[in-house]
């Protein structure tokens, strides 16, 4: 059993990012992290904007994911991910400002802006600049 | 009777017309191949989409929870999001578009018109059909943030109860020759019935044998997944129409260039033999001169 994998892909609109069999599948659910191994129940969670990290042969890849959903069944992970970058694509200072854009917006508590997407845009900026700054240590 | 210098005139024009219509078709043959690619690259993701959605409204029915998407309302304010190309020259495109929508909008009393390109925007701007929204310029490379700001256009509409339902006008790319005016419904979300859920979605592979009813945990719950589903399948249903609108553009666009190319050799065939028998005959008639001439000497 313990070399047993499972089938995991991450979809987007734009593209298949990641599709191969795999032994470990973490993320980030909206009422906390998930872990998937093979054989997990049958599944379907929303994701919140975070890392996804995939484990195959004691290798860990990273992804980051802009919110979305997971299922799971039959041993397969599918994630239907909003929008999915490998760590290596990350643009740091582009985050690093969205970051700063949408804290400020937060702050300055105008009725005419969309709390909801401000905080969602702060949490992606957030996990994007978590995962840029793994790659690099 | 046109001069030889005028055949040559129009020779030399038509043949400028033609190296633009060979141009404007490599150029859209070029933009074709990313824009299927990008409507092939963004199936697996409708169709799990679909199929997710699928599974969560069959258990959520079960556990009767409700919805502001699901909501069916008479329909008595109708919307329609219409989607043609920015640019004209692409043959019968956006005619036959705005046929059909014309079509569709005819079975109304009353309607709502959202225009996404700017043919459709010029086309019910002359007719004075008012328009709730105008999305115009999308761009070669349709973003998905694009069709997230249609849908969410409509969506708050929808839940405002400003319309009662939605539709979408749009051209499917059904191959490089084929493109077919279709209307789909956005709102309500009529969610899949398990079976026809892979059908519907046009993908190439049917269904994966559909399980028996599989019981689903759902984290939060089968009722906050709905919420956040199926706003996300409105905006991939608007995505993935405009994907394809920017396809079907782009084939119809080079087969009409194709056959500009064309046309216009065959004008320049034509007009070359009139040409050349125009100079002949003039040959002709100085050669009787001289002859006639030299008879007359002797």
């Amino acid at each position: 059993m313990a070399d047993s994998t499972q089938k995991v892909s991450i979809v987007t609109p734009e593209r298949v990012i990641y599709g191969d069999e795999a032994r470990f599948v973490h993320v980030r659910g909206t009422d906390g992290d998930l872990g998937f191994l093979p054989g997990h129940a049958p599944l379907i969670s929303s994701l919140r904007p975070g890392l996804l990290r995939i484990q195959k042969e004691g290798q860990w890849s990273t992804f980051v994911v802009a919110g979305g959903f997971v299922e799971v069944r039959d041993s397969r992970v599918v994630v239907l991910a909003n929008s999915a970058e490998r760590p290596e694509e990350i643009d740091l200072a582009r985050a690093e400002k969205a970051k700063e854009r949408a804290g400020k917006r937060l702050a300055a508590k105008d009725p005419e802006i969309d709390v909801v997407r401000a905080k969602a845009a702060l949490a992606r900026a957030t996990a994007r600049i978590e995962a840029a700054g793994q790659i690099r240590r | 009777m046109p001069a030889l210098r005028d055949f040559r005139r129009r020779i030399k024009s038509v043949k400028s017309t033609q190296k633009i219509c060979k141009a404007m078709k490599a150029v859209a043959t070029a933009k074709m191949a990313r824009a299927q690619a990008t409507v092939i690259a963004a199936r697996p993701y409708g169709r799990q989409l679909h199929e997710v959605l699928g599974r969560v409204a069959s258990a959520a029915a079960g556990a009767d929870v409700q919805n502001p998407l699901l909501a069916v309302r008479e329909p008595k304010k109708v919307c329609y999001v219409v989607v043609t190309a920015d640019r004209g020259l692409c043959g019968g495109f956006n005619s036959n578009l705005l046929r059909t929508a014309v079509r569709e909008l005819n079975k109304w009393d009353e309607f709502k018109l959202v225009a996404v390109g700017r043919k459709c925007r010029n086309f019910f701007r002359f007719r004075e059909w008012e328009r709730d929204a105008e999305f115009i310029g999308l761009g070669e490379d349709i973003r998905f943030e694009q069709g997230q700001e249609i849908a969410r256009f409509v969506i708050n509409k929808y839940i405002a109860g400003e319309y009662d339902a939605v539709y979408m006008v749009y051209s499917k790319f059904v191959n490089i020759l084929v493109q077919q005016p279709t209307v789909v419904k956005l709102l309500p979300v009529e969610p899949p019935a398990g079976e026809t859920a892979a059908k519907a979605e046009g993908g190439e592979e049917a269904a994966a044998p559909k399980k028996s009813r599989v019981d689903y945990i759902f984290e939060p719950s089968a009722a906050d997944v709905l919420d956040c589903l199926l706003p996300r399948y409105v905006e991939n249903s608007v995505y993935r129409g405009l994907i394809e609108s920017k396809a079907s553009e782009q084939s119809a666009r080079m087969m009409a260039m194709d056959a500009a190319t064309k046309n216009a050799g065959e004008m320049i065939d034509r007009l070359t033999l009139q040409m050349n028998r125009l100079r002949q005959e003039g040959i002709t008639k100085e050669l009787l001169d001289i002859v006639g001439g030299a008879a007359a000497l002797e």
